[in-house]
């Protein structure tokens, strides 16, 4: 269980992580919230959710049960290709909830999981736990919208154990919340296993959006591709944790990890940290991380062909978060997702 | 149409423009010629915009108008078009998706409709036929990864779609081989109407020859200290700027 979902679950605020303990220091739950608010009624779902035009089958959790007491949890049975939907809906202002999924992805099955945070009211604590179980062989690709609520306090956390030769890929596009963090820790088998993380964080106001990765790789011939992009505005803070451990004998490992982030404004915040731990011999590991501004001479550039500087501002965001969006392989998701960064930037389709 | 009085300005804390006057009428094409560090590629910014380049002294208007006080997007909309030396690359956007938002930001602003992407793409695929561009390099993020000649011919592409008024061609020729040089200044000869005026900044005679210029300038020093007709580039050629260098000091 999650340090959120023990101190919901017992009340105990001397559970939530502090600045003190080292993997959550930029993400500090402790000191944010001084009581813990009551525990979240049964509530009715009012709202379609990010993917709905895409019309498909959805484990829906509202404010940590599953609709109709339903079974919370998805199986993909072998050798058949699924696309579905689990949305996680927080729908009353100032209560506490969590849930707990499990996700089996069977040996030779192809999974497509659309999954969405909906922040349908103010100021909730969200906890939410996924254990994945990708089989060997299977594949899974996961992508994440989400939109909680300013105030909201939202964990998410997600456990994936890889079976080998299994394929597990992942897309997070968040507006973070008060405080927000998505976390993914995977176990590599290796023996071409191949995973990719890949996350876009768009924040305005005082959101704070926390993307942590830990991807242990404890076989040989195991491969990592991660990337991850970030825009702060105002006075929002943004922070990337990724992690990649190769255990000793895991041998002709491939791992590559990019972090690149956009600072919009003297008062917004990267806390970046990238991390490879690497206890083999025979391993291609590589990490880059920048953190920047707008390119000035871009700008001037677009503004003398007349593009008005709002409008190029909103364009260079847009194609600097678009290399993750393009990455996305479930061509519906990727509509969707394309138009869900439009949209946060103000931009048409 | 473009008229600049005693115009002065400075990067930080240096003077560079020093009280440059110059008129280019409607219909003509002048050249501006100098040494390096007489202020030509200052003078592009200055007229057009870009930050950090402050006027402290003098005019500059576009068919009567001011254009100091505006925005470089205002600008660009009133027609004046910078052809930049050193085209800048932008990442992740196709270039037909700059060209169209720009040339629908151009519109917008003087009140005009959208253009239509089928109207948009019929002018896109005879302007690049002309310029022998590739009409694939168009649907590639703009200037990333093309070479130094294919950018400059993207910069022409650029100034077709937006039929600007007003065109500043700044070392237009560098980089170019002969062929691209060539179909460069073919793009910009099509452009040359009664109503339509350019300034062409140069190093070297060489473009000249290929876009005939009415008026030559000689600036140095920040000012402009000879003018003639196209023989005064031809002796420039000969002679070198050193008598004006000298001049100037």
């Amino acid at each position: 269980m999650s340090s959120l979902a023990k101190a919901i679950e017992t009340g105990d605020l001397t559970q939530l992580p502090s600045r003190r303990d080292e993997d959550w220091r930029w993400t500090d739950l402790r000191g944010l919230i001084r009581t813990l608010p009551g525990a979240s009624p049964e509530a009715a779902l009012t709202t379609p959710g990010p993917f709905a035009a895409l019309g498909l089958d959805a484990l829906t959790v509202v404010n940590g049960r599953t609709i109709d007491g339903g079974f919370p949890g998805i199986v993909a049975e072998g050798g058949g290709e699924s696309v579905m939907a689990v949305r996680f809906v927080s729908a009353t202002d100032r209560t506490a909830h969590r849930a707990h999924i499990v996700v089996e992805v069977e040996a030779g099955a192809k999974l497509t999981l659309l999954e969405s945070y909906e922040g349908a009211a103010e100021g909730y604590l969200s906890s939410v736990e996924i254990d994945f179980a990708v089989g060997e062989g299977a594949s899974l690709e996961r992508i994440i919208i989400a939109d909680d609520a300013a105030e909201a306090v939202s964990v998410s956390i997600a456990d994936v154990s890889l079976a080998p030769g299994a394929t597990y890929a992942q897309t997070v596009l968040t507006t973070g919340a008060r405080r927000q963090r998505i976390e993914t820790r995977v176990s590599h088998p290796g023996q071409h296993a191949s995973v990719r993380l890949d996350g876009a964080y768009l924040l305005r106001g005082q959101r704070h959006a926390d993307l942590t990765t830990t991807v242990t790789h404890s076989g040989l011939d195991g491969q990592t591709a991660q990337l991850t992009k970030g825009v702060v505005h105002d006075q929002a803070r943004g922070v990337f944790q990724g992690r990649i451990v190769v255990e000793k004998g895991a041998d002709r490992t491939d791992a590559r990890m990019g972090h690149h982030a956009l600072i919009l404004s003297d008062r917004a915040e990267i806390d970046a940290r990238p991390e490879l731990l690497i206890f083999a011999d025979d391993v291609q590991c590589a990490h880059g991380n920048t953190v920047g501004a707008l390119d000035e001479n871009a700008l001037f550039y677009a503004r003398q062909r007349g593009i008005p500087l709002d409008e190029a501002r909103a364009m260079l965001t847009h194609a600097f978060l678009g290399e993750v969006v393009d990455r996305i392989e479930h061509e519906g998701a990727r509509e969707v997702a394309a138009a869900w960064v439009a949209k946060q930037l103000g931009r048409g389709e | 149409m473009l008229s600049i009085n005693n115009l002065h300005a400075s990067v930080g804390d240096k003077p560079i423009l020093k009280g440059l006057t110059l008129d280019v009428p409607a219909g003509e094409v002048h050249a501006i010629m100098g040494p390096n560090g007489a202020g030509k590629s200052t003078l592009s910014y200055v007229l057009t915009g870009r930050d950090g380049y402050e006027v402290t002294d003098g005019s500059a208007t576009l068919d009567g108008v001011d254009l100091l006080g505006q925005e470089p997007e205002e600008r660009a909309a009133r027609g004046l078009y910078l052809s930049f030396q050193y085209p800048l690359e932008i990442p992740g956007v196709p270039a037909l998706t700059f060209i169209r938002t720009a040339v629908n930001a151009q519109r917008k602003a003087r009140g005009e409709a959208e253009i239509s992407a089928p109207e948009f793409l019929k002018k896109a695929r005879a302007v690049a036929g002309s310029l022998k561009i590739d009409f694939e390099m168009l649907k590639r993020a703009l200037n990333v990864s093309f070479s130094g000649g294919e950018k400059k011919r993207m910069e022409i592409f650029q100034m077709a779609m937006l039929e600007p008024r007003f065109l500043i061609l700044d070392e237009t020729d560098s980089g170019l081989d002969i062929d691209a040089l060539r179909i460069v200044s073919e793009g910009v000869n099509a452009m040359r109407s009664p109503d339509r005026a350019m300034l062409v900044i140069t190093h070297y005679q060489r473009l000249l020859d290929y876009i005939r210029p009415d008026r030559v300038h000689v600036m140095s020093a920040g000012r402009i200290v000879a003018s003639g007709g196209p023989e005064l580039a031809h002796e420039l050629e000969k002679e070198g700027y050193d008598k004006y260098v000298r001049a100037a000091a």
